[in-house]
């Protein structure tokens, strides 16, 4: 079972794995975007860290629901209402339980991205972050490793895509052969999920 | 409230990555409107620390100052300016009742929105004729 602690130590390492990458975020946005997206994650899941500490909430839909209002108020770039959409739908899809299966999770994590396509209308293959996120919830029976496996894989696969959504997208053709940002730190936030678990 | 007649205008929330846009247009749609200096316009532009891009706390603050019961319409430039106003929409308690983003051309939607709200138009009203200002060609 997942407890609030686990929800936590997810935004704890999610925030140290964008630390840790926020060079290489920003320059994968260099050319297909606006050379924001590390800075821009950071302040953000730095906010989530510091509110969780703030605050201290006690269920795992409560630690989710505020991880995302923080996202969305504080990133300043569209990645803030993505993740912050994610965030705050799957742990409001949690509930108020103070423990929550894998089953139940992957299940409310497929409400967030389902709310995340509908909130920025991309579909999968349109090089966005959910080319990253539908194989993690995908695999995500099969685990948090599998599901981090999938993502990373997920995001490598958005190199030849031509972009159909977001600022990229204006570049047409000339999105090809870039990984995406999105897709990119969306597999940091899956992988962090195996840090969380310990695996 | 027959009373309140004329009094309760429909709000207007400017949206860009910019806060010299936003400021801008909010200028330019109430000049353009015969400067329309009663109806309630407020930019939100930039993040708070004055750079590109968008703030959610700015938004909320837009909204709230140019609510006066009538309604707020938003309007908006683009990419994370449209999405952060969907999120607050979908959070539910972030904007005042009745507020909503209009799908209109940000400069010329929102010269239409502050021309139509002087008039005393409700909420429906200001958001179709913002809406409209996309029909307006050029060549």
């Amino acid at each position: 079972m997942l407890d609030a602690a686990f929800f936590r130590r997810w935004m704890t390492a999610t925030a140290a794995s964008v630390d840790r990458e926020a060079e290489r975020l920003t320059a994968l946005d260099s050319p297909i975007g606006d050379a924001d997206h590390g800075s821009n994650l950071q302040r953000g899941f730095h906010a989530v860290t510091a509110e969780l500490e703030k605050e201290d909430p006690q269920t795992p839909g409560a630690v989710l629901t505020l991880a995302g209002r923080h996202l969305i108020s504080t990133v300043g770039g569209a990645s803030g209402p993505l993740y912050g959409t994610l965030l705050r739908r799957t742990g409001k899809a949690l509930g108020d339980a103070g423990e929550v299966s894998e089953a139940e999770f992957a299940q409310a994590l497929r409400a967030g991205v389902d709310a995340v396509m509908t909130l920025g209308g991309a579909a999968p293959g349109d090089k966005t972050m959910i080319d990253s996120l539908v194989p993690a919830v995908d695999a995500l029976s099969d685990g948090f490793t599998a599901a981090r496996a999938a993502a990373e894989e997920g995001a490598l696969a958005t190199t030849p895509l031509q972009a159909r959504k977001g600022r990229a997208s204006y570049l047409g053709e000339r999105s090809i052969g870039h990984q995406d940002p999105g897709a990119t730190s969306s597999a940091l936030l899956i992988a962090a999920l195996t840090e969380a678990a310990g695996e | 409230m027959s009373d309140d007649k004329g009094e309760r205008l429909v709000g207007i929330v400017l949206v860009s990555h910019s806060a010299q846009v936003a400021a801008s247009v909010a200028e330019l749609a109430r000049g353009l409107a015969g400067g329309a200096t009663a109806v309630p316009v407020a930019p939100a532009g930039g993040t708070e620390g004055g750079e590109l891009g968008t703030s959610a706390e700015l938004i909320a603050a837009a909204a709230a100052s140019v609510d006066r019961g009538a309604g707020v319409a938003v309007l908006t430039d683009l990419g994370s300016a449209v999405l952060t106003v969907k999120a607050l929409l979908a959070e539910g308690d972030e904007l005042p009742d009745n507020t909503r983003l209009v799908d209109a051309p940000f400069v010329e939607g929102a010269v239409a929105a502050v021309v139509t709200a002087a008039a005393g138009a409700d909420l429906a009203a200001v958001e179709a004729a913002a809406s409209e200002a996309y029909t307006y060609r050029k060549v």
